[in-house]
């Protein structure tokens, strides 16, 4: 296999690494790759920081192992190779009645990212994360075949979903579909005012997907307002599928500044009226919102952006509230916030989610970001919570074990799975993730 | 109408991509190949996608003896059969040069081993009166250039092929393409210096099926390498022959 010299980056772009990459096209090849040159997989780089990149080293690209395997209609469970993407999962089987019963926000994630990254989506607070619907991982570990599941290998197991790509290389899965009445879904729009009536319109939905994008412009008595997407598939006819567009180059700094960014919230909120709207959409839309337009993250220039994610328990919520303070007194944000209500579900040992309220929200790359990031995941570990490696790229070693109790477990499995640390990225060498504590 | 295709190279990205395009239609596939490991899989792919059959086949472009059971197979099915060639191996040439025995490989596998089954296969589909053959050849049998001059003879000799063979089929309503690729990005260009407007496997899939249905003769894929390979081919041989293109 002929390696290619490239640079390459994270979805957020802020974060850059110069690496060898190898594509195997082939199962055969990706076997010989791990026996002869074992590295660390990469799926569609979806992930905004840096765990998927490995500057000065080498990576194994999956996107081209991307065939579905089979399929068992009495059981549900589909068999993919690990760089399946998960829409394309999803279009393929909803029309016929069964979807993934994890999807996160974008369709363009492959299957072995959403595993590494144990994903959740707005349905978590019913389904829990993607790796509790995982039945069985094919693992590459050194060109050997290891098959693992909930019950065979347990322990790999745990630190595979959710475990960055730190135990092997995941080949392929047996994924277990969920039943569903069609490939459409009713979409319920709804304002909300402030950040109390967020939190309860969250606590008391009933809706099996659930999500609240948030102003994260709005200061004092509407600090918190937003909208509340509340969603149910049902069938119906598609109207076919739209065109995807493209951003073709890095937009201007200011195209994201504050004033705008302010303007274009304020449009956004009342684009639903007062009363709220329903309405029947294809499922790719409010899944997957963004993936019409290809390559959006150029619209943050050359410098890129962050995302800061974390997840607080129940009882933190008043910790939450004063992040977003900071966030609205920065002007810093970007219109894409978003806050949900998460259940317990979580498939390992490094797994993201915990019960509570998760905030995402994107913020340009400058240095006052940086700065109010660093504040954000302080807060986040003192309210008890966890920042999302997924997303993360600017934390510091100091906290991680605090945010992830089960990091021995995992760390402990890790190192049967790869003693040289062939398999090492950038994120776990920032954050010392592969080091006892 | 019944469609089933052979698909000669299947293990190509640029094979799959036209497999699963065909898939989503409901076409029966015959994935012809060496390695039949990974046939199998994309088989297995092309019936979750929609294929009303699917199924992996051995054929060496080097080993005659495996193209009759291919056509065999083919001639079971009903309906129209038709054929995407995408076998080929491109060697570097100085690696030919080191070692001539290679040109043959290299000209069974781009030209006279696809030639010679389609040549097998030709009766049959002037039987049934229709189908179609997608024929990749590439933008490098345009010329000859001393940095490909081996491969790109083979390809040479393949469009050259296809051209007769779409006058005698077209008489009995069987369509024939030539497809000459520029770049793409697959396997055989993975990390090759000097790579430049690369198309991906899915676009040269799709240009290949509508060229297909608007029964054109020759396509360069993706359109802008016509214009390309008219400019190269009218350097005139004394300035050609001291560039290093
Ligand atoms: C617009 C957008 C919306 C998003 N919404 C959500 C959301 O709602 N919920 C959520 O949880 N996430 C969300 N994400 C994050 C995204 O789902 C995850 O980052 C996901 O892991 C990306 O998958 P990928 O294929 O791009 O993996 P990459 O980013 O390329 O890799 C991610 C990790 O997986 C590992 N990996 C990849 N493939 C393999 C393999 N075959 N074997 C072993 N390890 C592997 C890599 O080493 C790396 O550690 C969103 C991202 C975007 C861009
Ligand atoms: N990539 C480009 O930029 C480009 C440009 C122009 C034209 N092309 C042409 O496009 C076609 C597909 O190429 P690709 O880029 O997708 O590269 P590829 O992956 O190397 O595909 C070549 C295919 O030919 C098969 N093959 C080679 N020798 C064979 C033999 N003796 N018997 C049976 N099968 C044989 C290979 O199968 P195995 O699995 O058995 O090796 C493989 O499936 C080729 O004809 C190539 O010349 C490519």
């Amino acid at each position: 296999m002929r390696w290619k010299e490239t640079e390459y980056t994270g979805w957020g772009r802020a974060l850059r690494a110069r690496g060898r990459l190898a594509r195997p096209e082939r199962l055969s090849t990706l076997i010989e790759l791990s026996a002869e040159s074992p590295a660390p997989a990469i799926g569609m780089l979806r992930s905004y920081g840096d765990v998927a990149l490995n500057s000065g080293g080498r990576a194994i690209d999956m996107t081209r192992l991307d065939r579905i395997l089979g399929f068992d209609p009495e059981s549900g469970i589909v068999e993919v190779e690990a760089g399946v993407n998960i829409g394309d999962l999803g279009l393929t089987f909803a029309a016929r009645g069964w979807i993934p019963p994890v999807m996160p926000g974008t369709g363009f994630a492959t299957i072995g990212g959403c595993i590494a990254n144990d994903v959740h989506g707005k349905n978590h607070h019913v389904a829990g994360s993607f790796g509790q619907h995982v039945a069985e991982i094919t693992l590459l570990q050194n060109g050997r075949r290891k098959t693992i599941g909930p019950e065979r290998n347990a322990g790999l197991f745990r630190a595979t979903v959710g475990g960055l790509g730190q135990t092997g290389v995941i080949a392929s899965a047996k994924i277990r579909m969920m039943p569903c009445k069609g490939d459409m879904m009713v979409l319920t729009e709804r304002r909300i005012d402030d950040w109390e009536g967020f939190l309860s319109a969250l606590d008391g939905t009933r809706a099996d997907y659930a999500v609240g994008w948030i102003d994260a412009t709005a200061r004092g008595g509407a600090l918190g307002r937003g909208i509340l997407e509340e969603g149910e598939i049902t069938s119906g006819i598609s109207p076919g599928r739209g065109r995807a567009r493209e951003v073709p180059f890095d937009a201007p700094h200011w195209a994201l500044s504050g004033p705008v960014v302010r303007a274009f919230n304020a449009a956004y909120f009342r684009r639903v009226p007062a009363a709220g709207r329903t309405s029947v959409k294809p499922i790719t839309a409010p899944f997957f919102p963004l993936d019409r337009l290809h390559n959006w993250n150029r619209l943050y220039g050359r410098r890129g952006f962050h995302q800061f994610q974390c997840v607080v328990p129940l009882a933190g919520a008043d910790s939450l509230r004063r992040m977003l303070e900071r966030i609205a007194d920065s002007g810093l944000a970007s219109p894409l916030a978003v806050l949900k209500r998460m259940g317990e579900g979580r498939g390992g040992y490094l797994s993201f989610p915990m019960e509570g309220y998760t905030l995402a929200v994107d913020f340009p790359n400058r240095p006052a970001a940086v700065t109010l990031i660093g504040k954000l995941e302080r807060m986040s570990a003192d309210a008890g919570g966890r920042i999302y490696f997924a997303k993360d790229s600017l934390a510091g070693p100091e906290r991680v074990a605090e945010m992830y109790p089960d990091h021995q477990r995992w760390l402990k499995e890790v190192r049967k799975a790869d003693p040289e640390g062939a398999l090492i990225t950038d994120l776990v060498r920032r954050l010392g993730l592969r080091e006892a504590r | 109408m019944k469609e089933t295709w052979i698909i000669l190279g299947a293990s190509s990205s640029m094979a799959r991509a036209l497999a699963r395009a065909l898939a989503g239609r409901g076409a029966g596939l015959l994935l012809a190949g060496r390695d039949l490991e990974d046939l199998r899989r994309t088989a297995a792919d092309c019936l979750a996608r929609g294929a009303s059959l699917a199924e992996a086949i051995r054929f060496d472009a080097r080993r005659p003896e495996t193209f009759a059971p291919l056509i065999a197979r083919a001639e079971r099915e009903d309906g129209m059969i038709s054929a995407a060639v995408f076998v080929g191996s491109m060697p570097e040439q100085a690696a030919v040069d080191a070692d001539p025995p290679l040109l043959e490989g290299v000209v069974q596998d781009s030209f006279t081993g696809p030639a010679r089954l389609l040549q097998m296969l030709a009766p049959a589909m002037e039987a049934r009166g229709g189908g179609t053959i997608l024929g990749v050849g590439s933008v490098a049998g345009d010329r000859g250039r001393v940095g490909n001059y081996a491969y790109g003879a083979a390809k040479a000799g393949f469009h050259t092929y296809l051209s007769g063979l779409r006058s005698r089929l077209a008489r009995s309503g069987v369509h024939v393409v030539t497809v000459k690729p520029g770049f793409v990005d697959t396997a055989m260009t993975w990390g090759l210096e000097g790579m430049f407007l690369v198309a991906s496997p899915e676009k040269v899939a799709a240009d290949m099926l509508r060229a297909a249905e608007r029964r054109r003769n020759v396509i360069y894929t993706p359109f802008f390498w016509r214009w390309i390979m008219l400019i190269i081919r009218a350097i005139p041989e004394p300035l050609f022959k001291r560039l290093s293109i």
